[in-house]
């Protein structure tokens, strides 16, 4: 690690103040890993953990609010994520280990940085990690890579599973800043990477994120949340998918449908949704609705085999939650 | 160093804060460490109290043989920085067992086999403390599931998963 300067946040205007100037520090599972890589490089942190954004709480309109320091495994757990949205409850028990999970926040989940190979070797060219210096992966090895959302600089996925039942959920970042605070939408919140890769969210230098809400959607309590990995547990998704139906006597009024571990950002599948919406719950729809999310894949060399995973892995989630007639 | 807004900015232009002291309780001791912030907690655990228990395994939250409970919760000690344990009650498996006498999870260890080198180990059995607290389904693949933070490069994951079953209770 290149030495730093340790600051703890006595509250969160002094985090605030120091951001610009400063990386912060939550649950440290990218943050501290990527430091021992050189990817990071902060000169100074500054501790967030003792600030106080670690409440689960139920909003006026029948939605909840997550505090941004609110630990994965608290927000897994939460008897409020588990009655309304199983799907991201199954999402985040789904990464890591119980002992990232308990360290991992919820703010610190959605600034996640990608797993690919080059971006976390310094050796390697990466536009991520060092704009201008090529993308090591697009024509290296490639396996692990998005099929959907990359462009000619960067083909990295986003690694978070919590991220892709967020998207589904129609999810909003709340953020202060010096000049305030302000909302976002998860949808808008990461960014493609386009010709700059090096920018991954819209969060400004100055800003903190203090919580996650998520909107009132009743028909998620049936919802569900299916992860393809290359080994059972502890691993990064090659294809996952978050579904939610709204069921009436078999008919889908109304779909949300999220993909992950293929896409460079958390990829919210509209044209599978309108497929769905409106169609008899079976395999055929399922089937046309897995066709229709992955219609824009972009294969490489060694992970061309994504595309019809990522397909079966949204058809296994929508039988889960709307069985198969 | 604790500030407030107006002082965080300046005490970074001035240089300040290249070292910290941290006050934590480790195994019901009160800990002092005065260390560079890039000390990790696995680090000032081995280098700085000489508990050498806790094992350095990938160094980057991969194998969980750093594993070490930290106000009651399990936590990978490699990815978090001494700097932040102050005023932390820290466990590692020097804290366990009461005089000779052995925490029952020790001691199912041994009874099930559940080790070959021993180099994961201690990181196998604070896990296997924690999961007593969770919420852990009763089948071996839920064990499993829960135990998939910690990699056994010897293959005893038979005897590590009988071992937390009988621990409580579920053989």
């Amino acid at each position: 690690m290149q030495p730093f300067q340790f600051f703890t946040a006595a509250d969160e205007a002094a985090a605030i103040d120091a951001a610009a100037r400063a990386k912060f520090l939550a649950g440290g599972t990218t943050l501290v890993d990527l430091m021992k890589l050189h990817v990071e490089r902060p000169p100074a942190l500054v501790d967030i953990n003792p600030l106080p954004l670690t409440a689960v709480t139920e909003l006026a309109d029948g939605g909840v609010r997550v505090g941004a320091m609110v630990r994965n495994s608290d927000m897994a757990g939460h008897e409020l994520i588990c009655d309304r949205y199983p799907m991201l409850s199954e999402a985040i028990l789904a990464g890591a280990s119980p002992q990232v999970r308990n360290m991992a926040t919820a703010g610190g989940n959605l600034l996640q940085r990608t797993r690919c190979y080059y971006f976390r070797d310094t050796a390697l060219p990466c536009n991520r990690r060092e704009p201008g210096s090529g993308c090591g992966a697009i024509d290296g090895n490639n396996r692990i890579h998005a099929v959907l959302g990359g462009s000619e600089h960067c083909i990295a996925t986003h690694p978070s599973d919590m991220c892709v039942a967020l998207a589904a959920l129609d999810a909003v970042v709340r953020v202060h800043g010096r000049r305030g605070e302000r909302a976002v939408r998860v949808a808008d919140f990461h960014l493609l990477p386009g010709d700059h890769p090096e920018r991954e969210h819209t969060l400004e230098s100055d800003e903190l994120i203090v919580a996650v809400d998520i909107p009132a959607v009743p028909f998620a309590v049936r919802s569900t949340y299916v992860k393809v990995r290359d080994r059972a547990s502890y691993a990064f998704a090659l294809a996952s998918a978050a579904v939610a139906l709204d069921l009436h006597d078999g008919t889908i009024r109304q779909a949300r449908v999220a993909l992950g571990g293929i896409a460079t950002k958390p990829w919210r599948a509209h044209e599978a949704e309108e497929v769905l919406t409106d169609g008899r719950a079976g395999a055929v729809l399922y089937r046309a609705a897995a066709e229709a999310a992955l219609r824009g894949a972009v294969p490489r060399k060694h992970n061309a085999f994504k595309i019809e995973l990522a397909k079966r892995t949204l058809v296994r989630a929508l039988s889960r939650v709307g069985g198969l007639a | 160093m604790r500030t407030d807004s107006s002082t965080t900015v300046e005490a970074i232009s001035a240089g300040k804060a290249f070292t910290v002291e941290v006050s934590a309780i480790v195994n019901g001791t009160p800990a002092h460490l005065h260390v560079d912030p890039r000390v990790t907690l696995l680090d000032a655990l081995r280098e700085h109290l000489h508990l050498t228990g806790s094992k350095k395994g990938c160094d980057h939250g991969q194998c969980g043989a750093c594993t070490v409970l930290v106000d009651g919760r399990r936590v990978l000690s490699c990815l978090t920085l001494a700097a932040t344990a102050g005023g932390k009650h820290v466990t590692t498996i020097e804290g366990l067992a009461e005089g000779s006498e052995l925490h029952p999870m020790q001691q199912a260890f041994i009874d099930h086999d559940a080790f070959q080198c021993g180099y994961c180990t201690s990181g196998q059995i604070m896990s296997a403390i924690a999961l007593l607290g969770e919420d852990c389904g009763p089948e071996d693949d839920d064990v499993r599931e829960r135990m998939s933070g910690n990699i056994c490069r010897c293959g005893a994951y038979p005897g590590i998963v009988a071992a937390v079953q009988a621990a409580r209770g579920h053989r």
